[in-house]
């Protein structure tokens, strides 16, 4: 672990100029952040503790949807009553993904930032694009049965490791940011991104923005749902596929259908083929 | 000691050390303190082949609080020849020495080790040096080497190679009319122990020693330690009182004990150095092996002819071997059979012993294959394995002092409810589930090796018995104290037992699943002799009751030596000692083998286990829904530690079957998933219903108190039992260990 400044900012303001150096980091829970300084994978100059910053509420969103702050912990998230009752479908995604004790400590921002679970990227000594620019892929060729098999790239063919954003994902949140030039909302769709040319980039935030909450919008498919996840334990393993389902039915037929899919590429895969082939149809095969 | 005097042995005492373990009490080797520590973090090679050039430590001396970095060109003062680094476990070969030369033999290899004034201070400098090396080939591929096998030209003490063919295995093959030949591979596992090796060398003034260490022999950790670096043994003390799980990884002194020692006795400090989780996957490991399994039988089911033959890896340094195919020649009747035994070289650090090293895989494969004969014979897999039944060991030609595994069949079976099983495969369904049931044998040598104890009985009724043993973790100070306080008929909160340190009556290793017998035998012997001296003592005493009495008529018990018919005729221990003037009586014990006896028998243990798997056939996702393991292990000493000795076997069995397997990248020699969270073991949520059974077993030949050992057993069979099951589920057949989804979706 290499020497880094640590700073304790107590207002969103001050977590965003604190944010703005390159190497800057924010500590939330730390369940990942930490282990990456300890395999030296990331090497921060500065550690910008936002515990501390008013984001811990899920409240009413205008729309009728919810707003979940950046610093709801999963196990929070999870067991709220208003997500168990609307959104069941984010709940038992949470719910496949960790321990409990990894819950109790992760966070809401801190989870749609997690990084790749690919062994190159945790092991220094080998080539890995996205920890290294430019270094190459050891993973191509390598131990990669738990990489991507939809929309790699040459450079790189990690996976996003959450559960919980596979149903985010189906569920078309939005992430509200807020950085040095102001507030703006990504849907969620385009948060992560593909690897491409830049794997090095999870995700569509600039630099020095801070997550503060995600919003649930209104339609909440609580009714007809599953997150399905397959890995090679039952419990506390990474998925080797998952899929979080989400219909709306009226009068027995399937009037929309949303399906994404986890532990198959860089990003949660909406599969729009899929969701619009369910979509206004009978439902049974 | 008949059952009638045990009022402890045989029952279900708590463990002794419980409450020390669950409050934090219980020190283990990385956190005894010590005046002016120095802390040491382990720089390993990124490569698994080649020379380091140069490596380059300035910006790591650069940082505050570093004392000094030592590398193979700077490295302490140790012996030359490869006798004294060889520890009493080592296998044959040039024995691992830690910075000793520029030469690499396998990624993970210990290259330098950063010493600085604070833990933080060690482990960031470490991360700053850089290795510059010339890459030479290497390979980490069995597969790869599999036909450069070679028979190890030099045995491995302990290790019985294969037995000799007998009669016309080959022939008896060609003619039988069911056979068939089959392929198995079951890949290397690491140990991964909760408590992560560690050493702490205090250096006391005048060049004393005393290591506090993660190992399962304190005494072989002090042999090896006086040996490498030319020191009196009395100048060094190893202390291990309390060892977080070991499974066999601590049977030989670990890199990180060398490097404490030598960095301390360069610098004249105290050092600590404890590896970190990666770390733990460059030490030893369950050898991956390949096996072919040969075997013929009637029509009926009677064994004609057995073959198996296995290939293992071992390190460039050395021949690591295991006991893998003999079981293969002593489970079943057979008149013919041959077995081989072959290692292949590759890049990685030397194998090592892991829970019932051998046995785990090598019977795995065994009884996948009698599976697939009954399956090939249309019987019942448990009727195959009864109608072979082997009441004597075809490898020696001896006898078993007792083998109560055709109970393990009967108890285990109908616990299980084996009678309602339908033959045919993918017969059993719930929902999209398709149920499997599937059985096996279990065995694992049971040892009595020669160990010494020392009781001391004070003449206030309080025992201390001693001996130089480990605990691991099976529960060796609790059984040690129950078999003490029956010995002199105390209650259990008179006795104390005393172990893990190398001051103590001399003591084997703790493995091999030989400690209760060998340990427990000592301490009894010193006990008796206790009660001997306490006799002759009492005899003397003016108008002793017990003048007129023999020693096999006197009892011991609530304080008090009297005889047996006669209750009141007796003194009181006090009144005893006090009138020889004594304070206590010490004595000490020795169990060893009797070789009169080894020529005609030999000893296992045996167990039968029975596992139901659900498969969703649709994912191929697999479930251990139930587990029954009913074992025949002779006297049950603590049928709770003993239950749950069981209970552990199980779960690694599990892993065994479905979970564990280092994945090796081969391009570069390295293991890629180094940490908890990629290398699997079974999580709660694999490990449903377990039923722990222990048949009667009377065997008065094994050891002289008639116990077998629990240490290996339950994992031995546990991965055949899913395996079977697996296939009676889905009539897919893996032979592939760990049977992982993409396999059993392939198949």
């Amino acid at each position: 672990m290499n020497r880094f400044e640590y700073v304790r900012p107590d207002t969103v303001a001050h977590a965003v100029k604190a944010l703005a150096d390159r190497d800057a980091r924010a500590l939330a829970g730390g369940t990942n952040l930490v282990d990456l300084m300890k395999y030296e994978v990331t090497r921060p100059s500065r550690v910008v503790d936002i515990n501390h910053l008013p984001l811990r509420q899920i409240e009413p969103a205008p729309d009728g949807g919810l707003t979940i702050g950046a610093l709801v912990t999963n196990s929070e998230l999870a067991w709220d009553p208003r997500i168990t009752k609307r959104y069941p479908l984010l709940a038992s995604a949470i719910l496949a993904g960790a321990s409990p004790q990894l819950r109790n400590a992760a966070t809401t921002g801190g989870n749609l930032l997690q990084r790749t679970r690919c062994y190159y990227f945790y092991d220094p000594s080998t080539a890995c694009n996205k920890r290294e620019p430019g270094s190459g892929c050891s993973a191509i060729g390598g131990v990669n049965r738990i990489h991507a098999i939809l929309g790699a790239s040459d450079g790189c063919i990690a996976v996003h490791p959450s559960d919980m954003c596979v149903a985010l994902a189906a569920l078309e949140a939005v992430v509200n940011v807020e950085g040095k030039d102001g507030k703006r909302s990504i849907p969620f769709s385009a948060f992560h991104r593909l690897p491409g040319s830049e794997p090095q980039h999870d995700n569509t935030m600039l630099q020095g923005e801070l997550i503060t909450s995600i919003t649930l919008p209104a339609s909440d498919f609580g009714s007809n749902h599953t997150y399905l996840k397959v890995r090679d334990r039952l419990s506390y393993a990474f998925a080797l596929v998952s899929v979080a389902a989400a219909l709306k039915l009226e009068g027995g037929e399937i009037r929309t259908a949303r399906v994404a899919l986890g532990g198959v590429a860089h990003k949660p895969w909406r599969d729009p083929d899929a969701e619009q082939a369910l979509s206004n149809s009978p439902g049974a095969p | 000691m008949s059952s009638a005097e045990m009022l402890h042995v045989g029952r279900p005492i708590s463990r002794v050390d419980g409450r020390l373990k669950v409050t934090g009490q219980a020190k283990y080797a990385a956190e005894y303190p010590a005046a002016d520590l120095l802390h040491g973090c382990v720089v390993s090679s990124t490569i698994a082949a080649g020379r380091i050039i140069r490596l380059h430590t300035d910006r790591a001396r650069a940082m505050p609080g570093v004392v000094e970095i030592f590398t193979h060109e700077n490295s302490g003062k140790a012996a030359r020849q490869d006798e004294d680094w060889r520890d009493d476990i080592a296998p044959p070969g040039h024995p691992l020495r830690p910075l000793h030369s520029d030469r690499i033999q396998f990624d993970g290899q210990p290259i330098a080790l950063v010493i600085a004034e604070s833990v933080e201070a060690a482990r960031d400098a470490a991360a700053l040096v850089r290795a510059e090396c010339a890459i030479e080939p290497h390979c980490t591929q069995l597969e790869a080497k599999r036909s450069q096998a070679y028979v190890p030209p030099e045995k491995r003490s302990g290790i019985p190679p294969p037995s000799d063919p007998r009669g016309e295995p080959e022939q008896a093959f060609a003619q039988a009319p069911i056979k068939f030949s089959r392929e198995y591979r079951v890949h290397a596992e690491h140990h991964n122990p909760m408590e992560m090796f560690a050493s702490t060398c205090v250096f006391e003034p005048g060049g004393k020693l005393t290591i506090y260490d993660k190992t399962q022999g304190s005494q072989n950790v002090q042999s090896y330690v006086a040996s490498v670096f030319g020191l009196k043994p009395a100048n060094v003390r190893v202390i291990n009182h309390y060892v977080g799980g070991a499974f066999g990884s601590g049977l030989r002194p670990q890199p990180q004990l060398f490097l404490a020692v030598m960095a301390s006795l360069a610098l004249k400090r105290s050092v600590r150095v404890a590896l970190t989780r990666t770390q733990m996957f460059y030490l030893g490991y369950r050898p991956d092996t390949f096996h072919t399994v040969s075997l013929a039988s009637d029509h009926q089911g009677t064994l004609l002819s057995i073959m198996h033959d296995a290939v293992a890896e071992t390190s460039q340094y050395e021949d690591y071997q295991e006991a893998l195919v003999n079981w293969s020649g002593l489970m079943y009747r057979c008149d013919n059979v041959k077995l081989s035994y072959q290692l292949a070289k590759l890049n990685k650090a030397t194998p090592c012993d892991m829970r019932a090293p051998g046995a785990a895989n090598g019977v795995t494969v065994l009884e996948c294959a009698m599976d697939e004969l009954a399956h090939e014979l249309d019987i019942d897999p448990l009727e195959l394995r009864k109608l072979n039944f082997a009441s004597m060991d075809g490898n020696t030609g001896k006898q078993f002092t007792s083998k109560a595994l055709d109970a393990c069949y009967r108890e285990g079976a109908a616990a299980f409810g084996w009678s309602g099983r339908r033959r045919e495969p993918r017969a059993m369904r719930d929902g999209h589930e398709l149920i499997g049931w599937g059985v096996s044998t279990g065995t694992w040598e049971a040892f009595l090796q020669t160990a010494s104890a020392r009781a001391r009985l004070t003449d206030d009724c309080k025992l201390e018995v001693s001996t130089a043993a480990s605990d691991i973790g099976p529960g060796t100070w609790t059984i040690l104290t129950q078999i003490g306080a029956d010995a002199l008929g105390l209650p259990l909160e008179a006795v104390s037992a005393r172990i893990g340190d190398s001051t103590l009556p001399a003591s084997p290793v703790e493995g091999g699943s030989w400690t209760a017998a060998s340990n427990g035998s000592a301490v009894q012997a010193a006990c008796e002799a206790v009660k001997h001296t306490l006799f002759k003592r009492a005899q003397r005493m003016a108008n002793s009751p017990l003048a007129d009495a023999s020693f096999e008529h006197i009892e011991v018990k609530s304080g008090g030596i009297g005889r047996k018919d006669d209750p009141r005729r007796s003194l009181s221990i006090a009144e005893v000692m006090h009138a020889a003037d004594l304070t206590e009586i010490v004595e000490d014990g020795q169990a060893s083998a009797d070789p009169e006896q080894a020529k005609r028998y030999v000893s296992y243990t045996n167990s039968a286990v029975f596992a139901e798997v659900r498969v969703d056939e649709e994912l191929g996702i697999v479930r251990v829904a139930r587990i029954v393991c009913a074992t025949a292990a002779g006297r049950i000493l603590n049928p709770k530690t003993a239950r749950s000795q069981i209970l552990g076997g199980v779960v690694m069995g599990i892993g065994m079957a479905l979970h564990e397997e280092a994945m090796i990248d081969h391009r570069l020699g390295k293991i890629m998933n180094h940490n908890f969270a990629e290398y699997h073991v079974p999580a709660h949520a694999d490990v449903d219903d377990i039923e722990v059974i222990f048949v009667d077993e009377h065997d008065d030949k094994v050891s002289p108190l008639g116990v077998k050992g629990l240490g290996e057993i339950g994992i031995v069979g546990t991965a055949a039992a899913v395996a079977n099951a697996i296939f009676h589920a889905t009539g897919k057949r893996v032979r592939d260990f760990p049977i992982t989804i993409d396999k059993l979706l392939a198949a």
